[in-house]
């Protein structure tokens, strides 16, 4: 490519009014010159400054692996800890444009302790370049991303078969390797796989055609990135989630967000996906004015023509085209937190602008990336792939991911860390949430707690074992007993020997051991009683889960906060000699741990005060109702 | 907005649902107001996405107190006109030891006044999202960030370990004292501004304009003379030339370029031009290798 000075600044700028923007990622097995291909690319299409080539030949000569020449590598790995290392940890995002198209590459990392990164890359691209070195033929890492292309939607492949030159350009080794990958890739719903031989390092058929592939009779890798047409999802129907409800002044209300699909003009008639109300579109509101209508990708502004409450999160649709809500559903989840996942652990969920709480119901299989087989998994590891069930605690607006990635993809959130743990897929809900509705009985939660003349709550103690919750808990339970009110104590004895008692010790078990105990709470905080429960219940995840299950209002989480020394020298049950002998694994306090509360409604040490000044400060800290947080 | 130029057209969709998605999820956001380009199309753009309502936050400008009389100028012209707060922040021990690039180097003068100085007015407002001007395509290692970009409570960025950020889909949550920077800007490149700003009318600082300048012309940069405060070396004079600013920042550590670009279409013109990128006349990115990560680490934008 020829790089001719522009004379006119009009002439450029007409020419850009012309251009659009294709997102790409390049990818595959480490070493297959991912890097380099991007150098070379920015290098033809005269990208490069030269201040950066100097720094470039200098970074060459002190980390490069390509002796006096230039390791285009280098451009793309920024990070101090790449150049030293050798290796691509994150995503680097580079910007260049030729006269017909403008163009974001992202350069993702190969090894899959990385993946979390490549996915963040492939999630925003149109196009792959999936790059296989000649000599080495298709790897586990190329089928890898391969699969993971796939998995988040990207529907147009580039196979660049690369360092052509180092096998004589051989006809024969393109063909074999674009024969594998095409059988490979049958399951994988791509709309179209367009093989390149190539070589990044010496440039052939990268931006020219090369004479050294004469048998080649196909585009170069530029010419094709510039003309490839992308196919848009099977989806159709406006998607409108207001993200911001703009409020100047009290005669103005306004929604702001981004047109996710499809076009509004004003008169449409919308429809609200949770309440289900409908409205009219009064205006279409930008700086520079009014508009009658507004497309796919355009930030803009919303008035209204009835008063409706519609407030972050709500999506928007057509009347005549609504989408479906649910608060279960399947997903494909790609897991990126260091702490594995579990069935019954509850997460933060977030989907286009709502924010709901999910628990991980069920691990239906794992996903063996290298190979396609669905394997059993009881936990989700570091860049696990698993088909999953998950239950929210309100329902939520979607749609699948095939028809849109905006209403159809989602983050999970640790609620403490606030670290993005997985990214999900949604393949359907799990039921017509729709078509459930409640049975409506007579008489209420409300009539009963008239009735008994107190209302119903959850009295949650936490500690160590021998903190002296079950004794704290009966004391306060005669007390109540006294005053007339309605009661009951949930411990160890009446749940492990019944209701859980398929039920080990392992961290998953427990798991589900408190959420069975949260659930039969609440039935019987419903039913108006008074619940009392000790159990050590040492994860502050399953103690928000109850929480947030019988609701914040009525649920006060007393902390015993009895020191491991004082529980060890008490030992009611024996169980911390068995433990320290090693004959008893997973003891909280031992060799399992136990994450304080960060906000009990009260602390209570047993060793200091007595049982009588504890119930006191029980009583006391039972008028005033729990501040939900 | 012209309908034919798609380009800007998405990328400016793309920063204003940034900007919206950082408030609607923020506590007390702020935004980083560096009196340059990037931030004037920054501001426009918030205005944008907020309208008819202000941008709901105040505008930060961390001074080093070295920057060109201009910029200040303008700075405060552009409060006045778009009636959002301004918060000026000088880090107090700057002017107590009285810290300035000839005494102690441009190092030094960078770390207590602008990183250091970012950092305490973090801590001094409390603000936990924190809108910057940065551009991936300026630096590599920028290049490498993402658009939310998460700090400790120390404001340290560990390039190690980002979040993940896939689709549109961002997460801003975090513990008290944790903080996010936000880049609206991440995939705007130099020109992408340029034409931006021509096809809003943005205004910009004169500096960007080529005029007839007090310049001293040194081996490694064009140190423009801005005030009596300036030093210059025995041998050295101050000459007039016709010169313009690429990037602005310090006055002594800022570099000119010789250039005629009078006008936005001149400047777009030379910048299809040009061999050299942006950030060469800036003296503290050619500090050591890696220069920029390691003050990013540290808490620097």
């Amino acid at each position: 490519m020829t790089h001719t000075p522009v004379v006119s600044a009009q002439d450029f700028l007409e020419q850009q009014n012309h251009l659009t923007l294709l997102r790409f990622i390049t990818c595959g097995s480490v070493d297959d010159g991912k890097s380099t291909l991007i150098g070379r690319l920015l290098w033809d299409s005269r990208q490069l400054f030269d201040d950066q080539l100097a720094s470039l030949s200098h970074d060459s000569r002190r980390y490069g692996t390509q002796g006096e020449n230039i390791d285009f590598a280098l451009l793309v790995d920024g990070l101090a800890a790449e150049r030293e290392q050798g290796i691509t940890i994150d995503v680097a995002y580079r910007y260049f444009s030729t006269p017909r198209r403008k163009f974001i590459v992202a350069d993702t990392p190969g090894h899959e302790q990385y993946t979390r990164n490549m996915v963040t890359a492939a999630s925003t691209a149109q196009v792959a370049i999936l790059l296989v070195d000649s000599t080495q033929g298709l790897l586990t890492q190329t089928r890898r991303h391969a699969y993971l292309v796939a998995l988040l939607g990207i529907r147009h492949v580039v196979l660049a078969i690369n360092k052509m030159d180092c096998l004589g350009y051989a006809e024969a080794v393109y063909q074999r390797i674009t024969d594998d990958f095409r059988h490979f890739a049958q399951t994988l719903k791509f709309h179209d796989i367009t093989a390149i031989p190539l070589s990044a390092l010496q440039g052939d058929n990268v931006t020219h055609p090369s004479t050294n592939t004469p048998w080649y009779s196909g585009p170069t890798l530029l010419e094709h990135l510039e003309t490839v047409s992308l196919v848009s999802s099977p989806g159709e129907g406006l998607l409108y989630p207001v993200q911001w409800v703009n409020r100047p002044n009290s005669t103005f209300r306004g929604f702001s967000g981004t047109l996710e699909r499809g076009k509004v003009r004003v008169g449409d008639v919308l429809r609200v996906t949770a309440s289900g109300q409908t409205t009219t579109v009064h205006d279409i509101i930008t700086m520079d004015g009014s508009r009658t209508e507004a497309i796919e990708g355009q930030a803009i502004t919303l008035t209204l023509s009835s008063e409706t409450d519609i407030s972050r999160g709500d999506i928007l649709t057509h009347a005549h085209h609504p989408i479906e809500s649910t608060d279960q559903f399947e997903a494909t989840l790609v897991w990126m937190g260091e702490e594995p996942g579990h069935a019954g652990r509850a997460y933060a969920l977030k989907l286009a602008t709502q924010w709901t709480t999910a628990t991980l119901t069920g691990i239906k299989f794992r996903i063996n990336v290298n190979t396609q087989a669905h394997e059993p998994a009881k936990e989700l590891a570091l860049n696990d792939i698993a088909s999953c069930t998950l239950s929210c605690s309100r329902p939520l607006a979607f749609t699948s991911y095939d028809t849109s990635k905006s209403l159809g993809g989602f983050i999970l959130v640790d609620r403490f860390s606030h670290a993005t743990v997985a990214a999900g897929m949604i393949h359907h809900s799990l039921r017509r949430a729709q078509n459930v509705h409640r049975q409506l009985l007579t008489i209420t939660r409300n009539d009963r707690e008239r009735m008994n003349g107190h209302p119903g709550a959850v009295v949650w103690f936490t500690g160590l074992s021998g903190s002296g919750k079950s004794t704290l808990a009966n004391g306060l339970e005669i007390e109540l007993y006294a005053q007339g009110k309605r009661t009951y104590i949930l411990d160890g004895d009446n749940i492990r020997q019944g209701l859980s008692k398929d039920l080990g010790f392992t961290e998953a078990d427990r798991i589900e051991n408190i959420r069975r105990i949260a659930e039969v709470a609440k039935l019987m905080c419903d039913a108006g009683l008074i619940v009392l429960t000790a159990f050590i219940s040492p994860f502050r995840n399953e103690r928000d889960m109850a929480r947030e299950l019988i609701g914040a209002h009525r649920f006060f989480e007393i902390y015993v906060s009895t020191n491991l020394e004082t529980c060890e020298q008490r030992d009611p049950k024996g169980l911390y000699r068995k433990a320290r002998s090693g004959k008893l694994p997973n003891m909280t306090g031992i060799n399992s741990p136990y994450e304080a509360p960060l906000n009990p409604h009260l602390v209570i040490d047993s060793a200091q005060l007595s049982p009588d000044e504890a119930i006191a400060n029980l009583l006391k800290c039972l008028d005033s109702p729990p501040q939900s947080h | 907005m012209t309908p034919n130029n798609p380009h800007l057209e998405q990328l400016e969709a793309e920063s204003i649902h940034i900007l919206r998605e950082a408030v609607a999820e923020a506590e007390n956001p702020v935004m980083l107001y560096s009196i340059g380009k990037d931030s004037g199309v920054m501001l426009h753009l918030a205005r944008r996405a907020f309208y008819p309502s202000l941008p709901p936050f105040p505008l930060l400008h961390v001074d080093t107190r070295w920057k060109f009389q201009e910029m200040y100028r303008f700075r405060d012209r552009m409060a006045a006109e778009t009636g959002m707060p301004l918060l000026v922040y000088v880090n107090p021990e700057a002017i107590e030891k009285d810290i300035n690039p000839f005494d102690h180097g441009s190092a030094l003068h960078t770390t207590i006044t602008k990183t250091e100085g970012l950092k305490k007015a973090l801590d001094h407002y409390r603000f936990d999202v924190i809108f910057g001007g940065a551009r991936r395509d300026e630096e590599k290692s920028r290049a490498k960030e993402r658009i939310f970009s998460f700090r400790s409570a120390t404001h340290e960025w560990n390039p190690k370990n980002q979040r993940p950020e896939l689709w549109h889909l961002y997460n801003a949550r975090k513990n008290p004292g944790e903080s996010l920077r936000v880049f609206p800007l991440s995939n705007w490149t130099e020109l992408d501004i340029w034409q931006y700003i021509r096809l809003h009318d943005i205004p910009v600082v004169p500096l960007y304009f080529s005029d007839i300048r007090p310049v001293v012309m040194r081996d490694e940069m064009i140190m423009m003379v801005d005030d009596d405060r300036c030093r210059l070396a025995p041998h050295e004079t101050i000459e007039q030339r016709r010169v313009r600013f690429r990037t602005l920042g310090c006055y002594p550590l800022t570099g000119a370029v010789l250039s005629e670009a009078r006008t936005i279409d001149d400047i777009i013109l030379e910048l299809v031009n040009t061999r050299h990128s942006e950030r060469q006349g800036r003296k503290i990115d050619a500090d050591s290798a890696a220069s920029m990560e390691m003050k990013k680490r540290e808490g620097y934008f």
